[in-house]
């Protein structure tokens, strides 16, 4: 047998951090101290190996009121209404558990919204599986469509948009990012802060039970090394997965927000990963102030659990709010209503005073407010004072060779009809799962270029503004080019907001990428950030949240680095709704923006959906021009918002040009109208299938009209020829039925997994 | 201007939107805690969509025993307009104030989704100001939707005129594509689409307003009792 792992290790931490430990506390820490420093040092909690290159990334404007950091970041969208909006991963837990994983990921996301005050009033889901092409992708993607819909729709709050990826590189790490987006009156907003020395920290919410102890460290802070994928890791790692009740977590919501209603609380804080240690450190360090936690006032499902269980156990459904004692029986009268238990589980304290004289937030875990003292660190060490790491950084060696093989050279092969069949599919299946209309705020809903809401909800001042959101991604770029991959993706987004007449306000970011001790992954990571910084600073957009998920590797490969945007849009006037898909019968079709790319092919295929269907995964990416991007997007944001506030329009159908190229925009539009569309020649068969933003399908009823406001604007645009017939002619090279397009689109998902038994 | 209480189980969601229904046209909402016992002064009840107690056992099954439904079925004994929309439709059957069941969906998944109504009765609260044969669009939002009776209920329903709203494409496999029944008097109406959901063009339909114009009162004559 070999000798026992020393507890500092099988803990997840090194030997170095544990050397900064002793540094930090003058002793050896205590078995509980590590546990704590284990989970807060964990990857996921500190950020350790992305924090340096995150500070890159531009985080200021004028309207951002809460930056990254926070639970959530918040901008003023005007009208005494500020939006918050976050995103998370929760990938790891839905590889292994995929009801419960994406369940708990949506819960965990809601808590970071309303602790900023804001009622959540929309979520998004963007996920990535692998092809569907055996009964366990089925599992996984049925698994967590359900997770989603039976605790989305259950606790309120809309589902409205997402994202859906195939690609064999998610195959055993599937990514699940959920996205929520809220809203309050401006003067609510409030900070997870602790203080007021002699206040109370009350504990709100679900009992503490073993469920996802560890969550951070064992699960989202290492990869799946099981050569065959990740079934022989499966097993073990359950336990740490948690166990979503969005019964309890809609009282929650209610109840948290009636506590601010009635100004009962000081600050209040989410218990997500880490749990109690995170929240309490996190609030006492924000406020400098000291805090005393009692491990026996803690509600617990089981006996017999250990203070350092206690402690760490990531128990869904529970927030933690810092109160005054005078307020304790208005606070216990309210949730008693709600049926929300309510315990005082810590005191703030003085802060403590060093040999040095300097005051530290000692974070105390006690048995018994007057008890022993189990476990004593200073606060901001475990919240943000875990070591930075410069990792190691290369480009891949194997990058040159498959950039230069390039399909945009390669002869058509096939029948782009069948080509272009094969690339419809209509995400319904997915998006019909879910509650996508509460509160009565969607304009838009899930499939459409992005979604458009009423800025409206209770408790909120009328508004005649909306907001949109779209979420993002291309790993197929980013494999290739991860800054400029990174850099469109951003424009994507932002092409996507102006389809709904919104004018992009605040990014947030989702970073999932692999294994980053392979300095491979620490470049398309560094670049990935520079690439959104560059894109982020040309369309002069703040980011003002994020969340990195590491590790994201199974037998030792690495995903594609996976970047998402989510992308926060705001339009003035929204009395009407915008054009969107459905043109009408002798319109006619114009495409808007640049017609070639920049880059080294006038129609590159590197990175595109139809390139990647053949197996060629190769080419360059095109180059991020902001400058050209932007003159497009605001020239389509003015025309479609001029719609939304009520006037008149001769514009009938918008439609970014995004995956799939302009063959599967001309068909989406087809296929949602039912009508028929006659297209010029194109230049070649590339043309159909090539991506790279800035470009939009428009209809109209008076094209002369139209194309004299583009040229004003100074806008490049296309005629591509008229709405009409019962098939889709494009040119001499893509002839089919719209009863055609329309059935293979509907049916391309739910018979994909249907057929896997 | 009528005062119509929205019963608030916790668990319910669409509250709100079944105010705000109300509000747009004029009259006042109320909301009415599900431990309350007095519905003194209420011109209606709405019992609104969502997921009442949870519904971890079988939609509507907890929600019936909240000392609110004592006082919902005096009032509806009594005459009172009571309309159940989806959550509140389950609570209905569940509490035997409307006949039938609601099971899963013929799919086994949760659906929200436009659907087409037909209205086959205006003999109801909710009906009465829209016209039969009269096409509505509204969206449907459930897992359990499948209307489903035994064959001497379903011959009632059908002789009694109680079945109000019929779906023109079946979504969830309910018999007699059922989307809506009314009780015998026609005081008590459950659908599982939620007119709340159309009662705007910005949103989609504004369809659900005549429906709720017929609930209001805001159009038709007080509604005399059948029987």
């Amino acid at each position: 047998m070999s000798s026992p792992e020393p507890l500092h290790r099988a803990l997840g931490l090194t030997d170095s951090e544990l050397e900064s430990i002793r540094e930090v506390l003058g002793r050896e820490p205590n078995s509980l101290e590590l546990a704590l420093y284990g989970v807060m040092w964990s990857e996921h909690c500190s950020y350790k190996s992305s924090r340096i290159h995150l500070r890159r990334l531009p985080t200021e404007a004028a309207h951002v009121l809460v930056g990254p950091g926070e639970n959530a970041g918040v901008i003023d969208a005007g009208d005494g209404i500020a939006v918050a909006i976050r995103i998370e991963s929760h990938n790891h837990p839905s590889a292994i558990e995929p009801y419960q994983g994406a369940a708990t990921g949506v819960g965990g996301i809601l808590r970071d919204v309303f602790t900023m005050g804001a009622r959540p009033l929309a979520v998004m889901d963007p996920l990535f599986f692998g092809e569907l092409n055996d009964a366990r992708q089925r599992w996984l993607v049925e698994g967590v469509v359900s997770g989603i819909s039976g605790y989305g729709n259950s606790v309120g709050v809309p589902t409205i948009g997402g994202e859906l990826t195939f690609d064999d590189c998610y195959a055993s790490n599937p990514l699940v990012n959920v996205l929520c987006c809220g809203a309050l009156p401006t003067e609510r907003l409030v900070l997870g802060v602790a203080s007021g020395v002699g206040n109370l920290a009350v504990l709100l919410g679900s009992s503490t039970g073993r469920d996802g102890i560890g969550g951070v460290s064992v699960l989202a802070s290492a990869g799946f090394d099981g050569a065959d994928g990740a079934e022989s890791l499966d097993d073990a790692k359950r336990p740490s997965v948690q166990v979503g009740d969005p019964y309890e977590e809609k009282r929650l919501i209610e109840a948290c927000l009636a506590l601010l209603d009635e100004k009962l609380v000081v600050g209040i804080q989410d218990l997500g990963g880490a749990g109690i240690v995170c929240a309490t450190s996190e609030t006492a360090a924000r406020g400098g102030v000291g805090m005393d936690v009692d491990v026996t006032a803690i509600p617990l499902r089981e006996a017999g659990m250990a203070p350092f269980e206690i402690m760490t156990s990531e128990s869904q459904e529970r927030m933690l709010a810092i109160i005054t004692p005078e307020n304790w029986d208005a606070v216990a009268q309210l949730c008693e209503k709600w049926e929300v238990r309510a315990s005082i589980v810590g005191h703030v304290v003085e802060p403590t005073i060093d040999e040095n004289g300097r005051k530290v937030a000692m974070l105390r875990v006690r048995h018994g407010f007057d008890g022993e003292v189990l476990a004593e660190v200073p606060a901001s060490s475990l919240a943000d004072e875990a070591p930075l790491y410069e990792r190691p950084m290369a480009r891949p060696a194997s990058l040159d060779a498959t950039v230069a093989d390039d399909p945009s050279d390669d002869e058509p092969i096939g029948s782009p009809n069948d080509d272009l069949l094969d690339l419809l599919l209509d995400p319904a299946w997915v998006y019909r799962q879910y509650d996508s209309q509460l509160f009565l705020n969607t304009v838009v809903g899930p499939g459409r270029d992005a979604a458009l809401l009423r800025l409206a909800g209770p408790g909120l001042p009328y508004s005649e503004r909306g907001i949109a959101l779209s979420t993002d991604s291309n790993p197929r770029w980013c494999a290739l080019d991860p800054r400029a991959g990174t850099a469109l993706t951003v424009a994507e987004s932002v092409a996507n907001l102006a389809c709904v007449g919104a004018t992009a306000k605040a990014v947030v970011n989702c970073l999932n990428f692999g294994n980053p001790e392979h300095p491979e992954v620490m470049w398309q990571l560094s670049e990935s950030i520079d690439g959104m910084t560059e894109a982020c600073v040309g369309l002069g957009l703040p980011v003002i949240g994020g969340n990195v998920s590491l590790y994201n590797e199974s037998g030792g490969l690495d995903i594609d680095p996976t970047p998402v945007v989510g992308l926060l849009g705001v339009i003035d006037s929204l009395v009407a709704p915008p054009p969107g898909w459905a043109w009408h019968e002798g319109d006619d079709i114009v495409l808007v923006g640049t017609r070639h790319a920049n880059s080294p092919y006038r129609f590159p295929l590197g990175g595109t959906r139809w390139a990647t269907r053949r197996g060629r995964r190769g080419g360059h990416v095109p180059h991020f021009d902001a400058e050209t991007l932007a003159a497009a997007i605001d020239f389509v944001v003015g025309e479609i918002a001029a719609i939304c506030a009520g006037n008149p329009s001769d514009v009938t159908a918008v439609h970014d040009v995004g995956g799939g190229g302009l063959a599967v925009a001309l068909a989406e539009i087809v296929a949602v109208s039912g009508l028929g569309a006659d297209v010029v020649e194109l230049e070649s068969h590339a043309e159909l299938f090539a991506e790279f933003p800035g470009r939009f399908v428009m209809g109209t009823n008076d094209v002369d009209a139209f194309m004299a406001r583009a040229d004003l604007a100074g806008v490049p645009v296309a005629r591509l020829g008229v709405v009409g017939g019962r098939d889709l002619r494009i040119g001499s090279m893509v002839n089919v039925g719209v009863d055609d397009v329309t059935s293979r689109r509907r049916g391309a998902l739910g018979e994909s997994l249907a057929a896997l038994g | 201007m009528a005062r119509i209480g929205v019963v608030v189980f916790p668990g319910s969601n669409c509250e709100y939107d079944a105010a705000a229904a109300v509000t747009r046209l004029g009259d006042q909402a109320e909301f009415i805690w599900h431990t309350r016992t007095d519905l003194e002064g209420i011109d209606g009840i709405i019992l609104p969509g969502g997921f009442a107690h949870g519904d971890y056992l079988r939609p509507g099954a907890l929600a019936r025993f909240s000392p609110v439904m004592g006082a919902v079925e005096r009032f509806a004994a009594d005459g009172g307009p009571v309309l159940g929309i989806c959550n509140g439709f389950q609570v209905l059957v569940e509490a035997g104030m409307l006949p039938g069941a609601l099971q899963k969906n013929r799919g086994l998944t949760f659906l929200c989704q436009p659907t087409t109504v037909v209205v086959t009765s205006t003999n109801s609260v909710l009906t009465r100001a829209a016209t039969i044969g009269q096409e509505l669009v509204v969206p449907i939002n459930h897992f359990s939707g499948s209307y489903t009776c035994d064959d001497d209920t379903h011959d009632a329903l059908v002789r009694n005129g109680q079945i109000v709203l019929r779906y023109k494409e079946n979504p969830n496999g309910s018999r007699d594509d059922i989307a809506g029944v009314a009780n015998e008097a026609g005081n008590v109406v459950g659908l599982m689409p939620h007119p709340e959901r159309a009662m705007s063009v910005l949103l989609g339909s504004a369809d659900g307003m005549v429906l709720f114009e017929g609930f209001l009162g805001v159009k038709a004559a007080p509604f005399v009792l059948a029987h």
